[in-house]
């Protein structure tokens, strides 16, 4: 097994909001390896991008963090902000789904795409400035010399999410996590996105982790699955495995609702997802779950190895058999 | 029968320049000479990517904004002709059902009166509290409901909410627009269930409104495929998925990314250049033509009309696909 880019352990994200205490993320363990593309799948709420904001230290000051984040050797939990400013960036980067935010809009691409690099490598204004042209031809940039001069408006969306690509990926960071990056592009271009992203993995090395809601990006694109409901990780599974053998009810379901070709009726999930204030006890997903029991309700299920899987479920092997 | 018929539909939008700007006055033509027809009890999806036009379409159909051109004809009535107070009364015929229900909901009105709401503007008596009741169970909600705020309940449950105000004047037809985008997957089913179970109760017919061609092939028994103010191709829905003839119809499907890792490891896809051009200022001939592989000369001087194909549908375009 290739090695481990970034390692999770037991992470906790509390929220203190004035109707209490609200833990977005309780307990999620997750490995990211070098050079491959790892999707972290889930619905609204399910803490997919908190989790990861907690890792890039991202979130405010009054949020709580737990656990261990451990990128390339390096404990990130509790890490001091300067430690922090030189992580991010340079070993890891973020990309969200709208790309204008990241932007400044009164600063040239090019030269913002220098001061990156500037930030964390000694270089001159003038060889960071045609690195950036380099950069933003190695994202599918048409005319990259004459777009470094150009301002965020100038740009359509696809483009622009090409330039935060050449950004994040300006020092060759270990790991670049992508929140969302295609959601708010048409599929057309979505299509030209993925491409981008995978030809950056390719060419640099870089591990990825995606963070998505759709199953159709992460079967194209994905090699390792982790499927995240109420705050943890309640499936984990190479991509085949996911959707050919999906071994936690929540998957099925999932997978289930689906409108695919073939498929006369939907079938939802019943119910819907948990007020983290007041969490159920035991397994999160035990409300909507057909195959609940008492047992699910006495404790948190974590995952434990099913056939080539893990799966949080107290049943997953039985279940299996049974299908 | 025929319900909706829409000819040549076009939709202009005068963008005036920012103030103390030299810039032209700009004309954005939203939709340009668009036509179909929605059969009683017929679902047709409307499809596109954004800029496509497919809302405005929606809308210009409800009146809720003013065609610039063409007609729109529901139940054999030509709504352009028709007075304010007519088309006050077709208006209980046709009603839409939007993307974000939070939004569609007063936020200080109970669920119930919302409901309601419609009832009491179109005047009709009777007991409003029994239809509410009534209309919560149809879109699988419980009468208890009917006392609570907006803000008590999930994504899912708001458009229920908005489909069940939708009902209350037992329309004809309903515009879908993107009703089920902001929804999670697990229960954006359930609302897909709910309009093809309501359809088959009541027999509405539907224009569904989405860029999102999988739910759309899932609810829809035809399809408009709309690029930069155009329908592209349209026809017969299981005949444009299965066997598209317009090059953007396939590009479109291709760039789909669907839920089956060997399926979507094995397919070729088609990857089209760029973006979507601005409607401010068109390519001439045919509207796809540069982003197209297929296009040449003739693409660029002349527009090519809608054709029928050798499956049913009809496309637009003078190098069809096979």
């Amino acid at each position: 097994m290739a090695d481990k880019v970034l390692e999770i352990r037991d992470l906790r994200v509390t929220f203190h909001t004035p109707l209490g205490p609200l833990t977005a993320v309780r307990g999620v363990d997750l490995d990211v390896h070098a050079g491959e593309m790892t999707a972290v799948v889930g619905e609204s709420g399910s803490g997919k991008s908190v989790s990861f904001l907690a890792a890039m230290g991202l979130l405010p000051k009054s949020a709580t963090v737990e656990g261990s984040v451990v990128l390339n050797g390096e404990q990130l939990v509790g890490a001091s902000p300067k430690k922090m400013r030189s992580v991010r960036g340079r070993l890891m980067s973020m990309i969200f789904q709208d790309p204008l935010s990241a932007l400044n809009p009164v600063h040239k691409i090019g030269s913002q795409i220098a001061e990156m690099l500037r930030a964390h490598q000694s270089m001159s204004e003038k060889a960071a400035l045609s690195r950036a042209v380099d950069l933003l031809e190695i994202v599918g940039i048409p005319q990259p010399g004459d777009r470094a001069l150009q301002y965020p408006h100038e740009f359509s969306g696809g483009m622009r999410q090409r330039v935060v690509i050449a950004m994040a990926i300006a020092n060759s960071p270990k790991l670049l996590i992508a929140d969302e990056p295609t959601t708010a592009l048409d599929v057309t271009v979505q299509a030209q996105i993925l491409e981008v992203i995978q030809r950056v993995q390719a060419q640099f090395g870089t591990a990825v982790v995606l963070i998505t809601h759709d199953l159709g990006v992460v079967a194209r694109v994905c090699e390792r699955v982790n499927v995240m409901y109420a705050g943890r990780v309640v499936e984990k599974a190479n991509i085949m495995n996911v959707f050919e053998h999906p071994t936690h009810p929540y998957t099925k379901g999932l997978l289930a609702s689906l409108p695919q070709a073939g498929v006369d009726r939907l079938v939802p999930i019943n119910g819907f997802p948990p007020n983290m204030l007041q969490p159920p006890s035991g397994c999160a997903f035990r409300p909507r779950c057909e195959h609940a029991t008492d047992a699910c309700a006495a404790t948190l299920p974590d995952l434990r190895p099913v056939g080539d899987s893990m799966s949080a479920c107290i049943r997953a092997n039985e279940l299996t058999v049974k299908s | 029968m025929t319900l909706l018929r829409v000819e040549g539909l076009v939709k202009e939008f005068h963008m005036k320049p920012p103030r103390g700007s030299r810039r032209q006055k700009r004309v954005v033509q939203a939709v340009s000479g668009v036509s179909f027809e929605v059969a009683r009890g017929e679902t047709l999806g409307l499809v596109g990517e954004s800029g496509s036009g497919k809302t405005t379409v929606g809308r210009c159909v409800l009146r809720l904004i003013e065609p610039t051109a063409g007609t729109v004809e529901f139940a054999g009535k030509n709504l352009a002709e028709v007075d304010f107070e007519e088309m006050r009364a077709l208006r209980r015929k046709m009603q839409i059902v939007f993307q974000d229900p939070y939004a569609s909901l007063d936020p200080k009105m109970t669920v119930g009166a919302s409901i309601a709401e419609p009832l009491v503007v179109q005047g009709i008596d009777g007991n409003h509290e029994q239809k509410v009741v009534e209309l919560l169970e149809l879109v699988g909600l419980s009468a208890d409901h009917a006392h609570r705020f907006p803000h008590e309940f999930s994504g899912g449950q708001r458009q229920r909410i908005g489909v069940a105000r939708a009902l209350a004047l037992d329309p004809e037809l309903i515009i879908l627009d993107e009703p089920v985008s902001a929804l999670d997957v697990s229960i954006q089913a359930g609302v897909v269930n709910l309009f093809g179970d309501l359809q088959k109760r009541l027999g509405m017919s539907y224009v569904f409104i989405a860029h999102d061609l999988s739910v759309v092939r899932h609810i829809a028994d035809r399809v408009a495929v709309m690029y930069l103010g155009k329908i592209m191709e349209i026809g017969d829905a299981e005949t444009v998925y299965e066997k598209p003839t317009h090059p953007y119809t396939k590009a479109l499907l291709s760039a789909v990314p669907l839920p089956n890792p060997r399926v979507e490891r094995s397919r070729t896809r088609i990857m089209l250049e760029g973006d979507v051009p601005s409607p401010v200022n068109p390519p001439t001939g045919c509207r796809f033509r540069t982003r197209c592989w297929k296009a040449t000369d003739l693409c660029a001087m002349q527009e090519p009309p809608l054709q029928i194909r050798a499956g049913g549908q009809m496309s637009a375009c003078h190098h069809p696909e096979a």
